[in-house]
């Protein structure tokens, strides 16, 4: 029972090099599938955020909607998912999308609502029209906010995604739920350090995103939590 | 595919009730507990954070990367030390991922106290201790009580992972279901746990009226 021997067992397993099972097709699948849901979840949620931070109308539903998509458990959906439209992609796909919306919306509609009002009012004082201020002016001060919204959605796909394994998905999870059901223990902790670092990698790429989205004079400002860096702010069940 | 198997059996819900029960108490220890001590942890911690505040960046970045990580794999992870089906092997990382949520409110917290306060509660004698008591803490609460609302909710959300590792509380119906294809026990989790992440929510709300009547409205 020792780490080095189990990691060195799974990526030595000739499955686990090439083939469908290997590291790397898995951490294709994975990342593609969690990009598909990510892609979703921001062609509904920017759209509507962008709506509802620039008018100020049905903030509460925002509110409301977190809350409860804060309070729904993942494994649930996605075992309801399965049962109701049938085993495949396309029906985890919906829970999933399901729950990445509600950050990407919480963030893009405070965001939106963020900006301050009087840069808002010299906009429309110089002559922009509604749409103009929201995405000339409006928009590009709420991206850092939006892209910590994406950030904890972008985590919440990654960690679900593993949790389908277990109705069928295909991608990392693969490894640790067939790991458990097998009592393959090397498998099982290999695919549980995969997740990890590709979460762990995500996060750092979405920090540097951030960091490229913050205008460089807000940038030396020196604050103790950088917008969305607090988790508190918006998490989701992981 | 449900081949005309109906989306709810009622009458499995009422054979079921005194079971249902059962896996939500387990339920609400599973993920509460840990809750619990995420707080007895916070708050040491947070004091510490704000009495040397250069502790606090790095903590909170340690704390940022484990709150994102999944909890399934973390699940995984622990097994070897803390056994296959345990509640602690579920229990412990939720400790971490409540205390996550509890360190940056509680430093909130205990940084909101205008320092004319600290400075007039100095100057009427409280000693360090005292102040902390009396002054400090007390207007940390709503801050505490905002932090214990995410804490307890996702972790009330997240408990229901467990069942894929033979620990989840209510998860138990999620996999019983999807094994059987019997969507009721599903449905009945998901309701119960939503129920149970509501009824957290209105307790705190409560304790915040009684504890810090002056909060409403404050710190969401």
């Amino acid at each position: 029972m020792n780490w080095l021997t189990w990691l060195n067992d799974f990526f030595a397993a000739p499955a686990h090099r090439s083939g469908p099972d290997s590291v790397l097709h898995r951490v294709l699948e994975h990342l593609v599938f969690s990009a598909e849901a990510l892609a979703l979840a921001t062609l509904l949620a920017v759209p509507l955020g962008l709506l509802i931070g620039y008018t100020g109308r049905g903030l509460f539903l925002v509110t409301a909607l977190t809350g409860i998509a804060r309070a729904l458990p993942t494994l649930g959906l996605v075992t309801l998912a399965v049962l109701l439209a049938g085993v495949g992609d396309t029906a985890v796909l919906l829970p999933l999308t399901a729950l990445a919306a509600p950050p990407l919306l919480v963030a893009t509609a405070e965001g939106i609502r963020g900006t301050d009002p009087d840069v808002r009012d010299a906009a429309r004082g110089i002559g922009l029209t509604h749409p103009q201020t929201l995405f000339q002016v409006c928009l590009p001060a709420a991206l850092p906010t939006l892209l910590a919204g994406a950030r904890t959605a972008a985590v919440q796909v990654i960690a679900t995604a593993t949790v389908a394994a277990y109705v069928g998905l295909g991608g990392l999870g693969r490894y640790v739920i067939d790991g458990l059901a097998t009592r393959d223990f090397p498998t099982t902790v290999g695919g549980a350090l995969l997740v990890v670092l590709l979460a762990v990698a995500v996060q750092l790429l979405f920090a540097l995103l951030i960091r490229y989205a913050t205008p460089r004079g807000a940038r030396t400002v020196r604050v103790d939590e950088p917008a969305g860096s607090s988790p508190a702010l918006s998490k989701e069940s992981i | 595919m449900l081949d005309g198997e109906p989306l709810v059996r009622w009458r499995w819900l009422g054979d079921h009730l005194g079971y249902l029960a059962g896996l939500t108490g387990d339920h609400a220890v599973i993920a509460l507990v840990p809750v619990l001590i995420g707080l007895l942890l916070a708050l040491p911690l947070g004091l510490a954070c704000t009495r040397w505040p250069r502790l606090y960046q790095p903590l909170a970045a340690v704390f940022n990367v484990v709150y994102a990580l999944p909890s399934l794999a973390v699940f995984v992870v622990l097994i070897p030390y803390t056994g296959l089906a345990t509640r602690e092997t579920v229990m412990v990382p939720l400790t971490f991922y409540a205390l996550a949520v509890l360190l940056p409110t509680t430093v909130d917290g205990l940084r909101a106290v205008p320092e004319p306060v600290r400075q007039a509660a100095t100057a009427m004698g409280y000693g360090p201790w005292h102040r902390l008591a009396a002054v400090e803490l007390p207007s940390a609460v709503p801050y505490l009580i905002a932090g214990l609302r995410v804490a307890a909710v996702s972790s009330i959300s997240l408990a229901a992972i467990g069942a894929l590792i033979g620990r989840g509380g209510l998860g138990y119906l999620f996999v019983d279901g999807f094994q059987r294809t019997f969507p009721t026990p599903i449905l009945a989790g998901i309701v119960l746990v939503a129920l149970l992440a509501l009824v957290c929510d209105l307790v705190l709300v409560a304790a915040r009226r009684l504890l810090a009547p002056w909060a409403a409205g404050v710190a969401r």
